[in-house]
């Protein structure tokens, strides 16, 4: 295919290209030029923050602001033991949001995650507990009924017409309802603890606790981002258009090496990186790159920027929607076991109360747009480093539900506000 | 006259279109051949972009026969419209406002290397072709929200002749542009002619109707008006079978300003 595709294009471009041959690429003068360098970065990002493209700049901020105010509350909030609790307990509802995140990028929103989890908890659990099923046959059909639920909602908004708000909706309410039942004569079922569900839980950690584990985490993804920025640099200097100067190869690496070595330093003062991170860690960089680097992450922020110019550039609309909400179900259903195996049980209660909110609030915190066309999946790590720093700090300042679900909820709406008063600014310098 | 084939590329029998209680087009025959440029004509409304969009596939046609190459086929949507080699750039130019300018001119058929797409081809291929159509922007990497209306123009121009087209729609596309730019879009038309490909041209000015088609294909109402041979066409005519009658207000405004000027 690509093949084909080179050398047409050759012929297309040479088109024009004798269509005026008089033709001298010229540079507006009016263009604003970055300097070369250090000075040049910083000069560029300062006017990127005028202009709303905030990044992660308010989250940073914002998590420094909350971890300084409970460490002045509470002395063990900083401490390992907190902080692995921290990067334990986040990767569930991750999970979540990063499905959730797909959603958001077509500007639409899947209420249903959340009952979705709960009722993969309890299909699991009754798999292996009840029926004695192989715990990784039982993942598989598990993360294959998520697929399914979500590609239906997907269906009924895609092809009926439905809002993907009513139908997730109805979905939130239905699924929940179906968990309830299945497990209806049990209550809740616990789960062993051994095969996936192990790996998933507490107990677990990267290389058994050895503390070379975590340093050759942060190594590798030092090294792998290293490695891709100094190709890039080539392959674009070769092919003569602007790239990366090495001062800000080396800027961004060291940011990265310094958070992920003082984090591989933190885990080890506790017990090491629970697993339950590793493989959410591994999943962002995996549908970080699918989404950045593959056509289909492509269709999925042009169906979100645009749809008539989607469906004109002949892409099929209702199958990337069915496929991003079937994504959501997944992702669901596997967060879904990750809550399942922060307890080894499958509870009457999982996946209610917060969760959802929790999982919206961490991709919309993390910088996503809820206007769609517009996000990371890194928004999921980000935001649910502040909403797991929230929750794990009023737990242990002894806050009561009541509590923690205004706060939580007061910083769900500084995110939506950020969220529309960015796109306000950015529609002003020219970047809606 | 540059060579002709027999069959044409493209060829309408008797389509028609209905919006609602709107009868768009009725009946409507036109034919293409490659190396010629057809200029669609017709006043506000006439149904000119909407045969476009029959063609494109945006809007599937009511009755009627679409033939490519001499055999009739079905364009349902515009995938189909695209595999033949069909390239359209729409009046209304849809292109995505969140994605750079080069994900919006390789969008849907992405250069790609191991599977992964190549942005570092698609953006040296990128400046190199709109560098060509002498248009200043920015950087290729700037979304395109933030264009000028004529920088997209040509953004939506440039996505046409990505791929290898066979038939190059063009609805109104110097209609935003700047002196130079308009003639660079002319020049690329007889380019595009005498590299054998078929192209269709809609506009509004007489003057680059004549200057670059070698047949005008008027539309009146949604209804065929006449084909007319440019080279043996006063622009007279073409206006009178535009608006339907001899007596009409271009001719009627010309008269007064020649009796004001006694
Ligand atoms: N999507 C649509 N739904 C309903 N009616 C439509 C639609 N598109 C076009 N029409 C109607 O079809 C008729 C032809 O419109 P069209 O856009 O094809 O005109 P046109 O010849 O391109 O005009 P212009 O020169 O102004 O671009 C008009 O009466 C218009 O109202
Ligand atoms: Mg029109």
């Amino acid at each position: 295919m690509s093949d084909t595709s080179k050398t047409v294009k050759k012929d297309a471009v040479a088109a024009v290209e004798d269509a005026s041959s008089a033709a001298v690429p010229v540079v507006d003068p009016r263009l604003l030029v970055r300097e070369e360098g250090f000075k040049g970065y910083l000069t560029e990002f300062k006017r990127k923050v005028r202009g709303g493209e905030l990044g992660a700049l308010p989250v940073v901020i914002g998590l420094i602001i909350i971890w300084s105010i409970f460490q002045t509350q509470s002395s063990e909030f900083l401490s390992a033991g907190n902080l692995s609790n921290i990067g334990f307990f986040l990767a569930a509802t991750g999970m979540l949001a990063i499905g959730l995140n797909f959603v958001l990028l077509l500007g639409e929103i899947d209420l249903s995650v959340g009952s979705v989890s709960g009722l993969a908890s309890a299909i699991f659990a009754i798999f292996v507990t009840n029926h004695g099923m192989n715990p990784w046959l039982a993942l598989i059909l598990t993360v294959l009924t998520g697929i399914v639920i979500g590609a239906l909602h997907g269906w009924f908004f895609a092809k009926i017409g439905v809002p993907a708000f009513i139908v997730t909706l109805a979905g939130l309410l239905g699924w929940n309802g179906l968990m309830l039942q299945l497990l209806g004569d049990s209550g809740s079922l616990s789960i062993p603890d051994e095969g996936p569900l192990h790996i998933l839980g507490q107990r677990s950690f990267f290389m058994d606790q050895d503390i070379a584990g975590a340093y050759l985490l942060a190594g590798l993804g030092t090294a792998a981002m290293l490695a891709g920025s100094l190709i890039d640099q080539r392959r674009r200097r070769a092919a003569g258009v602007p790239f990366r100067p090495t001062s800000e190869i080396a800027l961004r690496v060291g940011a990265l090496a310094v958070v992920s070595f003082v984090a591989a330093y933190v885990l080890n003062q506790a017990f090491g990186v629970p697993n339950a991170l590793v493989i959410f860690l591994a999943a962002l960089v995996i549908v970080d790159f699918v989404l950045r680097r593959t056509s289909y992450g492509r269709k999925v922020f042009a169906v979100g920027g645009g749809i008539e110019a989607a469906r004109r550039a002949g892409i099929n609309v209702a199958l990337v929607r069915i496929s991003v909400f079937a994504i959501s179900g997944a992702f669901a259903a596997i967060g879904g076991l990750f809550f399942a195996a922060q307890t080894y049980t499958a509870t009457l209660g999982a996946g209610t109360g917060d969760v959802l909110m929790l999982a919206i609030a961490a991709a919309v915190i993390g910088g996503t747009s809820l206007f769609g066309g517009r996000g990371s999946v890194w928004s999921a790590l980000l935001g649910m480093l502040v909403i797991q720093s929230i929750r794990t700090g009023l737990d242990l300042l002894n806050m009561n539900t009541a509590l923690q679900y205004m706060i939580t909820a007061g910083v769900l709406l500084a995110a939506v506000i950020i969220d529309s008063v960015s796109r306000r600014s950015q529609k002003a310098a020219g970047r809606g | 006259m540059v060579h002709v084939s027999a069959t044409p590329v493209l060829a309408l029998r008797g389509v028609s279109k209905r919006f609602g209680a709107v009868q768009a087009l009725t009946d409507v025959d036109l034919e293409v051949h490659a190396g010629e440029v057809v200029a669609l004509v017709g006043d506000n409304g006439a149904g000119k972009s909407t045969l476009v969009k029959t063609i494109a596939g945006v809007h599937p046609i009511d009755e009627g026969v679409i033939e490519w190459e001499g055999e009739a086929v079905s364009i349902n949507k515009p995938h189909d419209a695209q595999g033949f080699g069909i390239a359209t750039v729409y009046q209304d130019l849809a292109l995505c406002d969140n994605l750079d300018v080069v994900a919006n001119l390789y969008l849907g058929s992405e250069i790609k290397r191991a599977g992964v797409i190549d942005e570092v081809a698609m953006e040296a291929r990128s400046r190199e072709l709109l560098s060509t159509l002498s248009i200043r922007i920015p950087s290729v990497r700037i979304p395109i929200a933030s264009l000028s209306g004529g920088q997209r123009q040509v953004v939506a121009i440039a996505r046409a002749l990505i791929g290898d087209p066979k038939l190059v729609i063009l609805d109104e596309p110097t209609a935003a542009l700047g002196v130079e730019q308009t003639a660079q879009v002319l020049d690329l038309v007889e380019r595009l002619r005498q590299r054998g490909l078929a192209v269709i041209l809609i506009s509004h000015n007489m003057v680059d109707v004549k200057a670059v088609a070698d047949k005008v294909a008027v539309l009146r109402l949604g209804r065929n008006n006449g084909v007319f041979d440019v080279k043996s066409t006063s622009q007279e005519e073409i206006i009178s079978a535009i608006t339907g009658a001899t007596d009409n207000a271009v001719t009627r405004r010309q008269a007064r300003r020649t009796e004001d000027a006694k």
